[in-house]
């Protein structure tokens, strides 16, 4: 007798509903051959009745089903013993009240019994027992008691179709908010571990401090941990990486769009843009091992053999790798925009006896430079924010260095250190991450914003 | 004198009820094709989209400094002719075309000849306003540079004045020529479409119903600009009003699912058809 089976039945009240609600209406409206004289079709009258039926319902079932063990884990707590509670921390009462509810489900007990444990275990299942019939009860009225409502005012004139539709409508805002309060959650949660940040380091030491080592002493003779926390090393190498990145990918991105859309055939085209957009699809810790296994060595190997001094762990390295994975990214939104400058446009130029690469250099790109730099803001943003390639082959030094053939490290591979494995989660070390990470945001976010403004003022362009 | 002779040939048919039942292709045209003195001339034209023939064994020719009118009921064809003169056609897949094609006796479909200098020679403004998204001035510039008519920015400046002059368009856009050509009306995006094709000082001007966008003021200011263009140019007009045709033209061809019925003065054609089809289409019977 758990939830769902009530969900089934709820289900089946629903379907009696519409059934009934519209069976109502027809005979109302006085026989099938007089559905005419309805306000809305009987089908609206039984999504009407139905609606009734369910939503209250559900709504108390999940209401029901999210306080239920709250309230009983109360209600037990208070009924236990004072004095078995004395002296117990926080803690201890939670692992009490633990044992209660794995002894009343039949699972394993960490302590010992004791008579009142058990008491209250009894009292727990007991309370639960309850708390089950109640919600059917409760649950199964609340919806037969829509139903009838809702029957009840279902007559000819009944507006059903209007009010089901607006139902409907707030049921999409309420899901759609969902995606926004998600966002807006998980921005204020690294706003506030941020504020905390900020409280123990001052901003101005993290936006303008060149020296990055984030390791805080645990006791006071302990060396090498002066917990120093000057992001620009980070800012800089991040910068660095993610414009190797883009020197590789928009010119090779860009040509490969102008190939696909203006000269490749039917044919090719149909092979290429998938096999490109293959590119896209490979997971980042592929190309992560490609780069620190492969690419790496490789240009160490290059730059020793022309006697240049190369870190095994480059950021032209993982610059690289990277500008291939975002290759797909620039094409393909470069290929859009690209498609979408007007036939009429390459027309008129080509009437005017121009020829195709002039078409495409004074006219369709021109045309399409909006859109296109758009799309590269995107990858920029995409190249900021990209993880595993760097913290496979960028290295951990915070080296505040414009040399790509040196070590560098980046904003999201200090992320993924400051929270890789056991941390406490109050020192200032652990919440730089939340500030990394608030500043990582920020940047994608206005980098996202200004893009997709650039690339909708060029789309009005031709509407 | 071969040419003459197919011409008295295909002028003599009387049609038969069975032809006019439809059903028969490549109707022979009524009225003579051929005029004295022609600045492009076409004999048995076909076109292909793929399987599909879209036009069928066309003869016709387009006399110095004058209009030709080419009507007809959409999907006949007038379109697909008029692209086939400046090689437009080119750049739709799986478009064949046969036959001769001539620009002052030169075959322009010839392999060794190259379609982009002779899209310069034959113009076009098309059915739908399409200035680039540049200022006026690059618009009406645009050809000239590709071109490199103009030695320098004065001679440039010279000649994108002179082309929004002959378009008319001068006096209304002297004052905002670094302004974007899209942000004209349409009857002047239009005109900017007719300077920018002047521009390049074209021997031939197709027009593919260069008003079907415009509202009869614009209109009016068109069929003005294209009977004074006259004088300078030969233009070859698709047009679906009747009334323009016989406003601008000089001649009107008249084409029926890829034929030329018929094809005379435009006088004649309009007060005298001689074909049924003709009339039926002129008298508003169908079309």
């Amino acid at each position: 007798m758990n939830a769902w089976t009530l969900t089934l039945f709820l289900l089946a009240v629903m379907a009696a509903a519409y059934h009934l609600g519209r069976k109502r209406a027809i005979s109302g409206a006085g026989g099938i051959d007089r559905i005419k004289t309805l306000h809305s079709l009987p089908l609206y009258h039984g999504l009407y009745a139905a609606l009734w039926a369910g939503i209250p319902a559900l709504l108390l079932l999940g209401l029901w089903s999210g306080f239920q063990d709250q309230i009983i884990t109360a209600l037990v707590t208070a009924s236990l013993p004072p004095e078995s509670l004395d002296g117990l921390s926080e803690g201890r009462v939670g692992l009490l009240i633990n044992d209660i509810r794995n002894l009343a489900t039949g699972n394993i007990v960490s302590s010992t019994l004791t008579p009142g444990i058990q008491a209250a275990a009894d009292q727990y299942g007991r309370l639960q027992q309850i708390s089950s019939w109640t919600k059917w009860l409760l649950v199964l009225t609340v919806a037969l008691g829509g139903m009838g409502l809702a029957l009840s005012h279902t007559e000819p004139g009944m507006r059903a179709r209007n009010r089901v539709e607006r139902i409907v409508k707030i049921i999409m805002i309420v899901f759609s908010s969902i995606a926004i309060l998600t966002t807006l959650g998980i921005l204020l949660s690294v706003l506030f571990e941020s504020l905390r940040f900020f409280h123990a380091i001052s901003p101005l030491e993290f936006f303008l401090g060149t020296s990055w080592s984030p390791q805080i002493a645990l006791r006071a003779d302990q060396v090498g941990a002066s917990g120093e926390f000057g992001a620009v090393p980070l800012f800089t190498g991040t910068l660095l990486v993610s414009a190797i990145a883009m020197l590789v990918a928009v010119p090779i991105g860009l040509m490969a769009a102008i190939y696909l859309s203006e000269y490749a055939s039917r044919g090719v085209r149909a092979f290429a843009k998938p096999v490109i957009e293959v590119l896209a699809g490979i997971p980042t810790v592929v190309y992560g091992f490609f780069a620190a296994l492969t690419v790496a060595p490789l240009i160490r190997e290059l730059g020793t053999s022309v006697g240049l001094e190369v870190a095994s762990e480059s950021a032209l390295a993982a610059g690289l790798v990277m500008g291939v994975m975002i290759i797909p990214f620039v094409s393909s939104l470069s290929d859009d925009v690209i498609n979408a400058v007007p036939q009429s446009m390459r027309d008129g130029s080509y009437a005017l006896g121009a020829t195709q690469s002039e078409t495409i250099r004074r006219v369709i790109v021109p045309a399409a430079l909006p859109g296109i730099v758009g799309g590269i803001l995107l990858a920029v943003s995409r190249a900021i924010g990209e993880t595993m390639i760097v913290v496979m082959a960028a290295g951990l030094a915070a080296n505040l260095t414009a040399n790509p053939l040196d070590s560098v490290t980046t904003v999201t591979v200090q992320i993924v250190t400051l929270l890789t494995g056991d941390q406490e989660f109050d020192s200032a070390k652990t919440l730089a991450a939340f500030a990394l990470g608030l500043t990582l945001f920020m940047a994608t976010l206005t980098l996202n914003v200004v893009a997709l403004t650039i690339v909708r003022k060029y789309r009005e362009q031709y509407d | 004198m071969n040419t003459m002779a197919e011409a008295i040939d295909k002028t003599t048919g009387a049609m038969s009820a069975s032809e006019l039942a439809g059903g028969i292709h490549s109707r022979a045209t009524v009225g003579d094709f051929t005029v004295a003195d022609p600045r492009m001339s076409c004999r048995d034209v076909d076109v292909w989209y793929g399987s599909k023939q879209a036009i069928k064994g066309v003869s016709l020719d387009i006399a110095q400094n004058e209009v030709l009118s080419m009507i007809g009921p959409s999907g006949c064809g007038k379109s697909t002719f008029l692209r086939c003169l400046n090689r437009m056609n080119d750049t739709i897949d799986g478009c064949r075309v046969t036959g001769s094609i001539r620009l002052d006796g030169q075959d322009i479909y010839d392999r060794s000849l190259d379609p982009v200098p002779l899209r310069a020679r034959v113009g076009m403004v098309f059915q739908k306003p399409n200035p680039f998204p540049k200022s006026i001035y690059e618009n009406v510039a645009y050809g000239p540079r590709i071109h490199g008519l103009t030695n320098n920015r004065t001679e440039l400046d010279a000649l994108v004045e002179s082309s929004l002059r002959k378009a008319g368009l001068w006096e209304e856009v002297k004052d905002r020529l670094d302004q974007p050509g899209t942000g004209l009306s349409g009857g002047q995006q239009q005109r900017l479409c007719i300077a920018r094709t002047i521009a390049v000082s074209p021997e031939v001007i197709l027009m593919d119903e260069p008003c079907s966008a415009l509202d009869p003021i614009a209109t009016a200011i068109v069929e003005e600009l294209i009977d004074e263009l006259r004088a300078n140019y030969s233009i070859a007009i698709v047009t679906h009003s009747m009334q323009q045709a016989a406003r601008v033209s000089q001649r009107t061809a008249y084409f029926h699912l890829g034929d030329l019925i018929e094809v005379g003065e435009t006088n004649d054609i309009f007060t005298n058809p001689r074909h049924k089809l003709t009339e039926d289409y002129i008298t508003g019977r169908f079309g």
